[in-house]
């Protein structure tokens, strides 16, 4: 059975507590898009200042759980600084992960054995791996990545 | 008649269960109820004995499988004091109770300037299908403001009233349990010409139902949150309203005759039960309410408002003002619901400890989002109280508090 400690793990809680890039960003120039997540009314805006591909600057609004917020903190400081397509390629490796329990969660009761599928790289985001036991959580984990996602859209369909 | 707790969560097989290792803590019976065995039993028996489609054969198990569901509406109308059992019509659930009345009833009688008023109290059930009729009809949606304390503000009541058709209102809460004054609220109604629908999905379970002391004109409610199955829900309607109302689905079932040019449709209440009914449900209901009968009514509100009263007393014990519980404190005007912020702790991570306890609340926002606005919050964790609670479940649902306030640890 899956503990807490494999949800709340403490660099989650730390971005919980100490949320990095929390604000806003003028728009424009920045982009802005809000997501909600139905399940709990939870609600996030994120701002992404572009420069040309680099994503320079993101600021994180709004309310959310303790998965959702440090999923979103930790999204920032992994894409500034990053090309569009750098981050694109970051958010996908973090889908990824979310969604290994969609190939049946018996076989991943021990994430940390490397399987194949799951992708590495993705460095404090790691510790995210645990939502996945917690199937009704992966939409808080996600909700901050899809939301910035939806604002690269914007300029870079 | 007092409630023998003990003998009642014997009843119900799931609370024998343990999650997490632990016994479970079952609170969240204002989403669903557990069902009795009695309910379990009534439904099988239907599937292993008798099962045959109604209203249709002329064989014997299926005239058996038809007289036990319309014992049902007999049994459902007799439970909510209804004068006359064609006026209970089964539905899925209380949701499609309320868009029933939206489209047969508001679009046969509602025009562009009407006013439907809602509380802010409403679940999204007893609001959106009134948005998407003012979107198709040009109606208006009006709200009666809340007090501070939770209530209904009724003093511009007769203000609100202007050129309303339909009052409809819950009449208990499902995030704060407050009980609104559904009675007085008829009465209004009335008195300017409108209907009053009342959405007693958190009501009828839980307190002694009559339809004629509510004063209602049309009452929705759901079988599962009442110790039924899921998959049922009712409607209750007087008659004449009924019996003018166009049909709502349509097909089998709700049709007297059916020509190349047309048809005619059936009886109130079957006009409205197109299609092959759920036949388990209905017998499942039945049996839930003969269940339900059973222990009184009356018994069973006095027991959740001595429970309510010790929840609220050991928890303010044990939290202050740690915990902040929405809704009125007289429990003469709520139910047994406990919408909870535990400091700041969200109540998505508060429900995740809790579970770990074994202990199941719900957590986000209740269906009802204009009121989460209107209380300043977009989550709570709602503890709800049912027949089968006791003072264990809530020394356990407080223990659990105390662990998640200790493990976020702000």
């Amino acid at each position: 059975m899956p503990g807490l400690e494999d949800l709340y793990r403490e660099v989650i809680l730390d971005h919980y507590r100490n949320p990095r890039n929390r604000g806003e960003l003028e728009v424009p120039p920045a982009l802005l898009a809000e997501g909600f997540n139905p399940l709990c009314g939870d609600e996030v805006k994120v701002y992404v200042q572009l420069d040309g591909d680099t994503v320079t600057d993101v600021r994180i609004s709004g309310q959310g759980c303790s998965i959702s917020q440090s999923s979103a903190s930790m999204m920032t400081t992994a894409v500034i600084g990053r090309t569009v397509v750098e981050a694109r390629d970051t958010l996908r490796s973090f889908k990824q992960m979310m969604s290994i329990h969609e190939h049946g969660l018996d076989r991943h009761e021990s994430p940390q054995d490397g399987s194949p599928e799951v992708p590495s790289g993705l460095g404090d985001l790691e510790a995210l791996r645990g939502v996945v036991k917690f199937p009704v959580r992966i939409k808080c984990a996600t909700l901050g990545w899809n939301t910035f996602d939806q604002a690269l859209a914007e300029a870079h369909p | 008649m007092t409630l023998d707790v003990a003998a009642v969560k014997a009843d119900f097989p799931l609370l024998g269960r343990e999650v997490h290792g632990t016994p479970i803590v079952y609170l969240d019976s204002g989403a669903t109820s557990q069902k009795p065995q009695a309910v379990l039993d009534a439904m099988n028996r239907y599937y292993e004995t008798i099962n045959a489609n109604v209203h249709r054969g002329a064989y014997h198990i299926a005239e058996l499988a038809t007289t036990a569901s319309e014992d049902a509406r007999r049994s459902i109308g007799r439970f909510i004091g209804a004068t006359d059992e064609h006026e209970v019509v089964f539905t899925k659930n209380a949701t499609e109770a309320i868009n029933l009345v939206a489209h047969a009833w508001g679009r046969a009688n509602l025009t562009e300037g009407d006013v439907v008023l809602l509380s802010l109290l409403e679940h999204h059930a007893n609001i959106v299908p009134w948005h998407q009729l003012a979107k198709e009809r040009g109606i208006e949606v009006r709200w009666i403001p809340l007090t501070d304390d939770g209530c209904l503000d009724l003093d511009d009541l007769d203000r609100l009233l202007q050129d309303v058709k339909l009052v409809a209102v819950t009449a208990v809460s499902n995030v704060t349990g407050a009980i609104p004054p559904v009675r007085r609220l008829a009465d209004a109604a009335h008195a300017v010409g409108a209907l009053c629908l009342v959405d007693g999905s958190q009501y009828v379970p839980h307190l002694a139902t009559d339809v004629a002391d509510l004063g209602c004109d049309f009452l929705a409610f759901t079988g599962h949150k009442m110790c039924g199955p899921t998959g049922i829900g009712m409607l209750w309607g007087r008659r004449e309203l009924l019996d003018a109302m166009p049909p709502f689905l349509g097909g089998g079932e709700m049709i007297l005759d059916v020509r190349q040019d047309g048809f005619t449709p059936n009886e109130v209440p079957w006009r409205f039960e197109a299609g092959t009914p759920p036949i388990a449900e209905m017998i499942g209901i039945g049996a839930a309410v003969d269940y339900l009968e059973g222990l009184d009514m009356e018994a069973i509100r006095k027991h959740e408002v001595s429970l309510t009263n010790y929840a609220l007393r050991t928890l303010d014990d044990r939290f202050g003002d740690d915990l902040l519980i929405h809704g009125p404190t007289d429990t003469a005007h709520r139910g047994g619901i406990l919408s909870m912020c535990l400091r700041e702790i969200h109540a998505h991570d508060l429900s995740q400890v809790l579970d770990q306890h074994g202990v199941c609340v719900r957590a986000g926002h209740h269906c009802a989002k204009p009121l989460m606005r209107e209380l300043g919050v977009t989550s709570t964790s709602r503890a709800s109280l049912y027949l089968y609670n006791d003072e264990s479940d809530v020394d356990a649902l407080g223990y659990a508090l105390e662990e998640a306030a200790r493990f976020f640890d702000f």
